[in-house]
């Protein structure tokens, strides 16, 4: 079942084309990396898809529905939940409580969403900063905290936004494992990575954009040694970067 | 928590309710002053301390219930119990007026503030103009001491009824500020964009707090007409107003419950000290300067508001003392 | 009242069913055009400020108050013309501005923008108040001994004072366009304006850049309530309308923008005026306001503006 597709997504900003006329498809279930250089229109993609920004030309089906000129909160109840690329905590509200707006999207009943958002918060590991406002909480925490209010929406299809900027290798693996355990769950996952061991590790398909447009796409492997991406974007010292899955 | 839970309880049963046998005039005067502002800070606190949009006009909803219960009850004989719920709904309707061209229009911060100010002025010079309801010079209501006119004899009715607002109003903002509506609003407050991401319709929340808002200001508008019984444009719908009504939200803490009446409880007596101080001078202004460097220094200094950084305190002593 | 011929009578339907004269217009216009010098600098001061802090001056009607204040003093007490003190007027407003960015602003120049909203409107109300304590809540209006004539120019007469008021208005922005744009300091503020960081790096004392800035759009707007001090009437609860009609411009022209400030500060005053000419007094603050809401709801990014707050 396809589970998200653009036709010809297109947007201009001034007289640049972030966007131009994009055709991607997503089934459901699956692991789809973004990659490509700063600049790519990875995030205007996002801001597309999730109703942030209005696309000059194309359409965004969701299951099949089109997206268009939907407001991004009613994107997030048909089940596409995104993070932001700098994280965006709600920074005097606890951690619970950050969660629990997320929550609040499947299980309007303010303890029920409680419930069910410590049932997250618990899970990305967070239990221990619960009560904390948002605004005390360290970088990978952060992250985590993003993902976790993402997740507590119970979206179908997770974007997320270089979740992974600013980790250490320690933190990036768990996040990854994270991440793995959110997909089996049963999420499809699209994200924007520069991190290019998690985006081997997790995805099943990569793309890759430039100039807002499709350059390569295809399993990890292949998009790895394509020499028009190494050459564009990986840069010498990746070229033997191989998938480890 | 529980110790300081019973003393509030007191406090708000027991001490409150029996304090007029014990006053004097002047206090229960004072106290109903701090009870009514204490209510309309409150009131603002909804879509001003949780959702955090700035109004600074709420004077226009305290204006247009004041004038609308008055003119009711003196040209239409309607009484001002009910003419409270017409003001109001008058008011929230010019709350959702303005709320629905600030919101539908993207204006956030300080062009908000700017398009709340410019309606309360717009109200206010429209009112000097309207000669049917007395212009710059007034509308005046007669002083009948009758109840079912919402007029009291014994200044202890309007303690009261001013108490009983301000404990209304406060139980509802309590039980709101942990469910969905109070969630989502502070959500809003502190990241619109990433409300909007996880499902909250911002504008459709923003418009309910700010119809709230409005609704209940309005009402309290009826409570002052038929207090001071007597209404100028430029009182009732000026800045001085609204700066009365949301420095108690803001110093006693915007967004928490108490906030807002621990602000009156501050803010009244000071006040008072400063006009009766300079009194010489002829010009209540002097209790504005006041307001302005306390608004300063609560901005630099304490920009929670004196709730939360109270409550820490305690919070500390009592951990410290166990 | 007019030398030479009048113009034919042109019959302009009013609300009020007055019939209006082209002279009159006419006159409205070129009122508003001369008016227009002394809104510039006062919306040129607040765009300054602005475009450099991204902070909104709350206060600078009250600033501009105090500078009609202080001409008047200098006027009643030491005898000094307005159209030659308000130097000491802008000097004065430069220290105030510089001390409130310096021991105020600077201290919350990453906090939420609720806060700036709000240290500013705290200023506004320590500003009016004072000024109403000091000096009490009637009307005054300052007498110039420069400005009592009036001049002919074919039908219509131009105030001296206008004339004047605008002549160092105009005298004035040009300085300020000089000292932004050809000498050091200028180019620091300008710098951080568009980048703090950017400057920070090279070395930029940002923090007295923003104090001058600050200082600076303080000045220009207690110079321009000095020239404007013998044609308007004033009291302390003007700073209000002062602040809107800064607003109007300043939003009409683009935040932060300076040409915008002036084109605008232009716009407003001759739409002010010729308001004046065809409504009654007191629904000439309406206008105002209304203009605002208008402004409010349809121009945020204004005719020159680069970018909204």
């Amino acid at each position: 079942m396809t589970l998200l597709e653009t036709r010809t997504l297109t947007k201009n900003f001034g007289g640049v084309r972030a966007v131009a006329g994009l055709d991607l498809a997503m089934t459901e279930g699956e692991v789809l990396g973004l990659i490509g250089p700063n600049g790519a229109g990875k995030t205007t993609v996002f801001n597309l898809l999730s109703g942030f920004l209005v696309p000059d030309e194309g359409d965004v089906r969701f299951r099949g529905r089109s997206l268009r000129g939907l407001k991004p909160h009613t994107i997030c109840r048909l089940g596409l939940a995104r993070t932001f690329q700098i994280v965006r905590p709600f920074p005097r509200l606890s951690v619970l409580d950050n969660v629990m707006v997320g929550a609040l999207v499947r299980h309007p009943e303010a303890a029920a969403a409680r419930a069910r958002a410590r049932a997250v918060v618990e899970r990305l590991g967070l239990g221990h900063k619960a009560s904390h406002p948002a605004v005390g909480l360290t970088l990978p925490e952060r992250k985590r905290l993003e993902l976790a209010r993402a997740v507590a929406t119970e979206p179908t299809l997770l974007l997320l936004d270089e979740v992974m900027a600013g980790l250490n290798a320690t933190e990036t693996a768990a996040l990854v494992a994270v991440i793995g355990e959110i997909h089996r769950a049963g999420v499809s996952v699209l994200l924007i990575e520069h991190n290019m061991r998690a985006v081997m590790a997790l995805s099943h398909r990569i793309v890759v954009l430039n100039f807002g447009e499709v350059v390569a796409e295809g399993p990890p492997a292949a998009v790895a040694s394509h020499p028009r991406v190494i050459e564009a974007y990986l840069g010498e010292d990746h070229a033997g970067a191989a998938p480890s899955r | 928590m529980t110790r300081v839970a019973v003393v509030a309880a007191v406090i708000v049963l027991v001490a409150l309710p029996l304090a007029p046998s014990l006053f004097g005039s002047y206090a229960v005067t004072l106290f109903t002053l701090i009870f009514f502002y204490a209510f309309l800070g409150q009131a603002w606190n909804i879509v001003g301390g949780y959702a955090g949009q700035l109004s600074a006009g709420h004077a226009a909803f305290l204006g247009i219930g004041a004038y609308t219960a008055a003119v009711l009850s003196v040209e239409k004989g309607l009484t001002p119990w009910i003419g409270m719920f017409v003001g109001g709904a008058l008011a929230a309707l010019l709350g959702a007026l303005v709320g629905f061209l600030g919101f539908r229009f993207g204006l956030r911060g300080f062009y908000f503030v700017l398009l709340t100010v410019a309606f309360a002025e717009i109200c206010r010079i429209v009112a000097s103009n309207t000669e049917a309801i007395g212009g710059a010079v007034g509308y005046y209501i007669t002083f009948t001491g009758d109840p079912r006119q919402l007029q009291f004899q014994d200044a202890r009715a309007y303690y009261y009824l001013a108490l009983v607002l301000m404990l209304a109003v406060t139980a509802l903002v309590g039980v709101l500020e942990r469910g969905r509506f109070g969630v989502y609003l502070s959500a809003i407050r502190e990241d619109e964009s990433a409300s909007e991401a996880l499902g909250v319709d911002t504008f459709r929340y923003k418009m309910l707090a700010m119809v709230l808002s409005s609704f209940l200001t309005g009402i309290g508008g009826a409570f002052y007409a038929f207090y001071v019984f007597s209404l100028q444009p430029a009182s009732v719908f000026g800045i001085p107003l609204s700066v009365e009504i949301i420095i108690r939200a803001i110093v006693g803490g915007a967004g928490t419950v108490l906030g807002p009446i621990l602000g009156s409880f501050i803010l009244s007596p000071l006040a008072e000290l400063a006009r009766y101080y300079f009194a010489q001078s002829g010009w209540h202004g002097a209790h504005l300067v006041v307001y302005g460097l306390l608004l300063i220094a609560v901005v630099l200094f304490l920009p929670e508001g004196a709730y939360p950084r109270l409550a820490r305190l305690v919070r500390r002593r009592v951990a410290g003392a166990a | 009242m007019a030398e030479g011929s009048r113009p034919a009578e042109v019959r302009v339907p009013a609300p009020q069913g007055l019939t209006i004269d082209a002279t009159l217009v006419a006159q409205g216009l070129l009122n508003g055009v001369l008016f227009g010098g002394v809104f510039s600098l006062m919306a040129v001061g607040l765009t300054l400020i602005f475009g450099v802090m991204r902070v909104v001056n709350f206060a600078h009607g009250d600033m501009m108050v105090w500078g009609m204040y202080l001409a008047w003093l200098m006027a009643t007490r030491a005898g000094l013309d307005p159209y030659l003190g308000f130097v000491v007027c802008a000097a004065a407003l430069f220290g105030l501005g510089f001390a409130v960015q310096r021991t105020l602003v600077q201290r919350i120049v990453d906090a939420p923008h609720e806060m700036q909203i709000l240290l500013m409107l705290g200023v506004a109300l320590v500003l009016e108040n004072t000024a109403l304590l000091v000096f009490g809540p009637e009307p005054q209006r300052v007498r110039s001994a420069l400005a009592q004539s009036t001049v002919w120019l074919g039908p219509l007469f131009v105030d001296v004072a206008r004339l004047i008021a605008f002549g160092v208005a105009a005298l004035l922005a040009a300085l300020l366009w000089l000292f932004l744009f050809r000498t050091d300091l200028g180019r620091s503020i300008r710098a951080a304006a568009d980048n703090a960081y950017g400057a920070l790096v090279i070395g930029t004392d940002v923090r007295r850049v923003y104090a001058v800035a600050f200082g600076v759009g303080a000045a220009c707007v207690g110079a321009a309530g000095a020239l404007v001090s013998p044609l308007l009437p004033f009291q302390p609860p003007t700073g209000l309308q002062l602040s809107v009609a800064s607003f109007n411009i300043v939003i009409i022209g683009g935040m932060g923008s300076l040409v915008g400030a002036f084109v605008g500060g232009v716009l407003v005053a001759v739409a002010e005026s010729l308001g004046a000419v065809f409504l009654r007094p007191s629904l000439k603050e309406l206008v105002s306001f209304s203009l605002l809401v208008l402004i409010l709801l349809f121009r945020p990014a204004g005719i020159f503006g680069r970018r909204a707050p």
